[in-house]
């Protein structure tokens, strides 16, 4: 592989695999074939497996629903996939949103936008807020809070019934993450990033970083959407630790030096 | 959260402001929802919880549209004053077809289109019947609806699905001509499942049919009403009696009235 395709290797298997997935809900609503039948919130896999958004259901048990063994199962099977296995890879493998949010990141490092004065400096805790207020506020009104105005639900929606007023929260969005905060949505609001970002960090896949092979370029922090996990980059040795890592393997490919790699969290430390 | 080296007013300062943007966020957000909520003039797919429990359930994931072999059901774009993202159909678009294996509400995995509410009992097994679905009432406009003018339509009555049953025509004597009847269709209000099939084909210009959603159109007697004719009914009324009679303020208001107290006055 040429360079520089290989330093968008992972990049363009996550466009791979957000694109086969939403691709397999068109197929599935439009009945051609069903593999993958439902959305982000619910889907079966087979037409047998059930899949669900752990947030979305506990949502709905602030809500005061009964829930049914489908959608428990369902949560349970992505929960623990996400937190034991694979980390924090629905931001960035498998939701939608993500595309227009790194597609509003990489214009704003291209057209360097925002780099010269007025550095706005959100704290990237507004998520973790953003996910108590979903389930609180579902308690208060008894319906699925965050469900309600989700732009994930909004986007699929728009891909595979069509919509017109929903492409105006996209749009917005897309231009609050260009104009307005760096990696905005996904890196600071999204509750269920939120929700992903705070029951991940255990999970067996991880970056790692081995620190003598560091060339400091910085390349890797200038490309990762949650720049502060990268803290330990050229200090020490290790893995990242924060489940706010998304293991997008951007800093993985685009790493000159072999100084980050994708590893599994094992019981000795990282050779 | 905290750094180290933050000062612990530092760390107090961004927990106040924490919270402070969070109340900020959460009326913002508690509007939007309400916004959601209030658009009740929605018909739901067959099975549908209640509004307020249905809102609590449904995961906006499509099975039900997907399921719907007649391409009836769509989910709610946003502003448009449904719940963003919720399952409802237009009958006017497209009617519900009543399909006997309700594949809307059997793809359901949330609980929000429940199977126990178009089911009903048969030999102790509990079957699907659709003709217990409740997605609305259809209200005829009499204004508008021509046969109630004396001309001859009765499509209405003709696409039921319960003809007869769920629609009747009303013979009357057309009071303008003298000599000619008018077949009026009449909705019962107990049988009709909403599906819209009527409003659906009405002729007129806009439909002088509509199906509305239950908890518009339906009207609720309480318990001061009781019907003297109907056995069931009468019931109830007996198990009112008791407490009525026995209350302590009846007692209270007797011993009242028969207090020497009264005619001392
Ligand atoms: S640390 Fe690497 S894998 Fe993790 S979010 Fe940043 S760029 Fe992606
Ligand atoms: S009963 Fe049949 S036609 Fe009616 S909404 Fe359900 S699937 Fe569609
Ligand atoms: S199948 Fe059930 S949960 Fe899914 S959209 Fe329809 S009503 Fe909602
Ligand atoms: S909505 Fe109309 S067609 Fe459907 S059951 Fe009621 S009266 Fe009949």
């Amino acid at each position: 592989m040429s360079k520089s395709l290989s330093s968008y290797r992972y990049l363009l298997l996550r466009r791979l695999t957000q694109t086969v997935i939403l691709v397999l809900f068109v197929l599935a609503s439009s009945k051609v074939v069903n593999v993958l039948n439902g959305d982000f919130s619910f889907a079966l896999f087979l037409d047998k497996l059930p899949l669900a958004d752990p947030y979305a259901v506990l949502q709905m048990f602030f809500a005061g629903a009964k829930i049914t063994i489908d959608v428990l199962i369902g949560a349970g099977i992505v929960f623990f996939f996400y937190a034991l296995l694979a980390g924090r890879v629905f931001c960035s493998w498998v939701c939608p949103v993500n595309m227009v949010t790194d597609l509003a990141g990489f214009l704003r490092r291209k057209w360097k936008i925002g780099e010269s004065g007025g550095s706005r400096n959100w704290p990237r805790s507004i998520r973790y807020w953003a996910f108590a207020l979903g389930l609180i506020l579902s308690l208060v009104f008894g319906m699925t809070a965050f469900e309600m105005i989700s732009p994930i639900g909004i986007f699929h929606r728009g891909i595979i019934y069509g919509m017109e007023l929903g492409w105006f929260v996209i749009v917005g969005l897309f231009l609050f993450d260009l104009l307005v905060l760096k990696n905005g949505f996904c890196g600071h609001i999204c509750p269920l990033g939120g929700f992903y970002s705070a029951t991940t960090r255990f999970s067996l896949l991880r970056v790692r970083h081995i620190k003598d092979a560091c060339t400091l370029c910085m390349l890797c922090k200038d490309v990762c959407p949650e720049k502060q996990v990268l803290h330990l980059v050229g200090k020490k040795d290790g893995i990242v630790e924060s489940g706010e890592c998304t293991n997008c393997g951007r800093c993985v490919e685009v790493c000159d030096d072999d100084s980050l790699k994708f590893g599994i969290r094992s019981s000795k430390k990282f050779k | 959260m905290a750094k180290p080296g933050k000062s612990r007013r530092e760390f107090i300062l961004e927990i106040v402001r924490g919270a402070g943007a969070t109340i900020v966020g959460g009326v913002i957000w508690g509007g939007i929802l309400l916004d959601n909520a209030a658009g009740s003039l929605v018909l739901r797919p067959p099975g549908a919880l209640e509004s307020d429990s249905f809102l609590a359930h449904c995961l906006k994931c499509g099975l039900c549209v997907n399921a719907c072999p007649y391409s009836t059901l769509r989910l709610a774009d946003v502003g448009n004053g449904l719940a963003n993202g919720t399952p409802h159909f237009e009958p006017r678009g497209i009617a519900c077809e009543m399909c006997e294996d309700i594949p809307c509400t059997v793809a359901c995995p949330s609980g929000a289109l429940d199977l126990g509410l178009v089911s009903k009992l048969v030999d102790g097994h509990s079957r699907l019947d659709i003709n217990s679905a409740r997605m609305g009432i259809a209200k005829i406009d009499t204004d508008n609806c021509i046969a109630y003018w004396g001309l001859s339509c009765d499509v209405c009555y003709r696409v039921c699905p319960l003809m007869d049953v769920a629609i009747e025509l009303e013979y009357v004597r057309n009071e303008r001509t003298g000599v000619h009847a008018e077949l009026r269709p009449v909705v019962n209000g107990d049988a009709c499942t909403g599906c819209g099939k009527c409003e659906h084909a009405c002729v007129t210009e806009e439909a002088s049919i509509i199906v509305l959603p239950l908890e518009i159109a339906a009207g609720k007697v309480g318990s001061s009403y009781i019907k003297g004719w109907d056995v069931e009914d009468e019931r109830r009324m007996k198990e009112l009696d008791k407490p009525v009679t026995s209350s302590e303020a009846a007692e209270k208001t007797l011993d009242y009235l028969n207090t020497d107290d009264l005619f001392d006055e």
